[in-house]
């Protein structure tokens, strides 16, 4: 075996192996459940100024990920989404672009051609989301081929069986495989943390997942519940504070699922401030994986403007 | 596995994104109102159910501490004032309170919880405005614990004969209680709602600079149509208290405060046969081992030591480290600490208040001087205060002694001594060290430790895993010169009845 040397690395024992990374899983601090919540809780009573709201809507945007990941999309939905991606607001062309469209790997060529042109991304989820359950090969058969189809960004889910069963090792060798895989893609890895369940299995996997070469850590594919909560971003976020000290490689943060309303964003951006600070406050770093948000935020933002909320009918649904 | 991890070059391109312009994220200005507060330019004293000038016909003021305004006038009450107050205590003892059903006094008790309920808004920004602690603080701890130790107490008025097997609940009389500035209300809850509980009578003396909340419940007590004379209200300063604590026709004098004044109560009261309970200073240990949860712990630490600008008797202010991560563990606290937001205690975003009283400004700045005279290390992070007021920035001492006065006095303040241990042997004896036994902390991941150091750690609530804890059914007090007594609980019940102690 051999490792390039690399900052990440510096934390991982010399010689990997199931038995060394499970001592190395061990040695992360261990999280209480009860303080992390009252935590997040309290973060989430802050209050922002009212300019800085009109500010952090539109940072929301820039921000998003719009995701579809539905077993009934078609090339057609995915196009409108994309258009809607790059133009949120028809009305209004001072609202941003979101960062990205989040598809599964077939939709990703309707959308590469869709966003061609624009700075909206496209992330496909792949490694057969959202269970994972296939071999490594059949996984990094399906990264390359979302890759070579125009994916920018790739959505992988960790192997959560053998997380809880202890098989590290499997699930960092996958990850580091589906690194080499993506190429020049950028590799958020999907924890699912309402499968780990602890806030230690989260943190834990947090590490394991950016020693292995993650560039973003999320938290949930949507299609479990809990999805993303606040007490698992915040445990995320300090994981990513502390790796950051100990390697100084920066890694990125994607809150998914669950996350619908305007307020709900600012709460993830609230805590994401006082935790990591304003560096982490930009699309390289933070994304927002959600699929009605959107429309909640533009409707607050026009309600910013012009005092007045709108009905639904005003804002489109693809 | 063959694998390679050479990312660094791509991660250092993408850190130049830093680089570009951020939002500026400052928090609302996002003041509590402060209309729905109604403050009278004068106070009269509380007696026999009714406000009254003082016979002593002398007033003070009481001032906003973040602004320095001057919010009322309140009455001075003199020896006179005092006696009223005690004679018509002992009146409505005997004529009907002590006598009335347990079932029949929880109504009024229970109504009391109820109003302050209703009126808990005002009542938060009210405390605030008085007394400078955040309204956060006011708004979702003080106000929920008062009505809370209400509704307790309560619930007690009715069950007194099964509380203590084998004794016949008899209430002891009038009850002088006096309570200190940095919890008003919450003070007054702990002790008043015991106190009617058990069928005593009640003249109370809240603290000098933190008035205005008392007068309110005062004024609620009328509206709950508790009878004249259970509740009565005397207001001054040190002078005022000790009329009461020394008035001879007191039958229980109850006490939270400095452990200087407690001695000097104790002293008074020497060879009289009125029952005394003592709620007084302390300087807790909070130990952190090396396996605790980080980054909770941190959080235990902040609320400890900066909870209510540290105007706490039971505040974490002696911070025991295990040695292996003493240095890891300051950073992170130091940067933490970095976050705290100072200022305006009607902002609901507020972490840390103003400072009560320019007199206890004087003392912290006074203790913090003499840490850096002893050849403590100082740090306070870079923080914008008011002009106006009294403020003090949160403030860690490291390289702290066990005999530098910061580690030993209390400060009451918002001003934490940092020191280290390896052993839990050690950590035991550290903290035991100290005149104080009021409260303690233990941070760890281990269930063994938690007993093993809860066991030998001699203070009257050791927290666990978190701090600053309270609930109306656990009983609270501390050992030596933290005083004696139990308030709290079913416990908090024996302070007021007879044959018991």
């Amino acid at each position: 075996m051999t490792l390039a040397p690399s900052a990440r690395q510096s934390i991982l024992p010399d010689r990997i192996t199931n038995a060394s990374l499970a001592s190395f899983v061990r040695s992360v601090p261990s999280v209480d459940e009860v303080g992390a919540v009252e935590r997040a809780a309290s973060l989430a009573t802050r209050s922002i100024k009212r300019e800085s709201k009109a500010e952090a809507l539109r940072l929301a945007v820039r921000l998003m990920d719009l995701t579809t990941l539905e077993g009934m999309d078609t090339p057609g939905k995915v196009v409108q989404m994309s258009a809607k991606a790059v133009r949120p607001d028809p009305t209004d062309d001072s609202i941003p672009s979101v960062a990205a469209v989040c598809v599964y790997p077939a939709m990703v060529p309707y959308a590469r051609q869709a966003v061609e042109g624009t700075s909206v991304k496209v992330a496909s989820v792949a490694t057969y989301f959202p269970s994972g359950q296939v071999d490594i090969d059949q996984k990094i058969a399906e990264v390359s081929a979302v890759v070579a189809a125009g994916a920018d960004e790739v959505d992988m889910v960790i192997d959560r069986g053998a997380f809880l069963s202890g098989d590290y090792f499997r699930v960092f060798d996958d990850i580091v495989r589906v690194k080499q895989a993506c190429g020049d893609a950028h590799l958020k890895v999907i924890l699912e943390t309402g499968e780990l369940q602890t806030l230690d299995n989260v943190r834990r996997a947090s590490v394991l997942a950016m020693a292995a070469g993650a560039d973003f850590i999320k938290t949930s594919t949507g299609k479990v519940s809990p999805a993303a909560t606040l007490p698992v971003f915040l445990v995320m976020l300090e994981a990513i504070r502390d790796f950051r000290a100990a390697t100084g490689v920066k890694v990125g943060i994607k809150p998914a699922g669950g996350i619908r309303t305007a307020k709900d964003a600012i709460r993830y951006l609230v805590v994401l401030n006082e935790t990591l600070g304003g560096e982490w406050m930009d699309p390289e770093w933070f994304r927002i994986g959600a699929s009605s948000l959107l429309n909640d935020v533009l409707m607050q933002i026009r309600w910013l403007e012009t005092g007045r909320y709108q009905s639904g009918d005003y804002f489109t649904k693809d | 596995m063959e694998t390679e991890l050479g990312h660094e070059a791509e991660v250092e391109s993408r850190e130049s994104s830093a680089l570009k312009p951020r939002l500026d994220w400052s928090y609302a200005p996002s003041r509590e109102s402060t209309d729905i507060v109604t403050v009278e330019e004068r106070y009269g004293l509380f007696i026999d159910g009714e406000f009254r000038d003082p016979k002593s016909g002398e007033y003070f003021p009481t001032i906003d501490p973040a602004t320095e305004e001057k919010l009322s006038e309140v009455a001075v009450a003199g020896p006179d004032d005092v006696d009223a107050a005690v004679s018509a205590a002992r009146a409505a003892f005997e004529d009907g309170w002590s006598q009335m059903p347990g079932v029949e006094r929880a109504k009024y008790i229970f109504r009391i919880a109820r109003m302050v309920q209703e009126r808990a808004r005002e009542l938060a920004v009210l405390e605030t405005v008085d007394g400078g602690k955040p309204i956060k603080e006011s708004r979702d701890f003080d106000l929920p614990q008062v009505a809370a130790n209400f509704f307790y107490y309560a619930g007690w008025a009715d069950k007194l004969e099964f509380a203590f097997p084998g004794l016949r609940p008899e209430p002891l009389g009038v009850a002088g209680q006096v309570i200190p500035w940095n919890f008003p209300l919450l003070m007054l809850a702990w002790k008043v709602a015991p106190a009617l509980a058990t069928g005593n009578t009640v003249v109370l003396k809240p603290a000098e600079t933190t008035p205005l909340t008392a007068l309110a419940f005062a004024e609620i007590t009328i509206e709950a149509g508790l009878p004249p004379g259970v509740f009565n209200l005397v207001t001054g300063a040190g002078d005022t208290g000790a009329l009461l604590t020394g008035h001879p026709d007191v039958d229980k004098v109850a006490f939270t405060g400095s452990t200087a004044v407690g001695k000097a109560i104790r002293s008074q009261l020497a060879g009289s046969d009125t029952r005394l309970s003592l709620e007084l200073g302390g300087k807790a240990a909070h130990v952190i081992f090396e396996d605790a949860p980080i980054d909770q712990a941190i959080e235990g630490v902040v609320n400890g030591i900066f909870f209510n600008q540290g105007h706490v008797c039971c505040a974490g202010s002696r911070l025991f480290v295990q040695e292996n991560i003493h240095d890891l563990f300051v950073d992170k606290l130091k940067a933490r600490l970095s976050t705290l937001r100072v200022g305006d205690p009607l902002d609901k975003n507020t972490d840390v208040g103003a400072i009560n009283s320019p007199q206890q400004l004087q003392k912290i700045q006074e203790l913090v001087e003499s840490g850096i005279a002893e050849g403590a290390e100082i740090f306070q992070p870079a923080c914008d205060l008011p002009e106006r007021g009294f403020w003090f920035v949160p403030t860690l001492f490291t390289g702290v002694s066990q005999s530098h006065r910061i580690s030993q006095e209390e400060i009451f303040g918002p001003v934490l001594s940092i020191m280290s241990f390896r052993t839990p042997e050690e950590a035991v004896e550290k903290a035991n060290n100290t005149p104080y036994g009021l409260s303690a902390g233990v941070w760890t991941s281990k269930g063994s430790r938690i007993l093993w150091m809860a066991d030998r750690m001699k203070a009257g609530v050791v927290w666990a895993n978190t701090y600053n804890k309270f609930d109306p059914a656990s009983p609270f007090g501390g050992y030596k010169e933290s005083g004696f007594g139990r308030e709290g609980g079913r416990h908090g019940l024996l302070n007021y009845l007879k044959g018991a102690h």
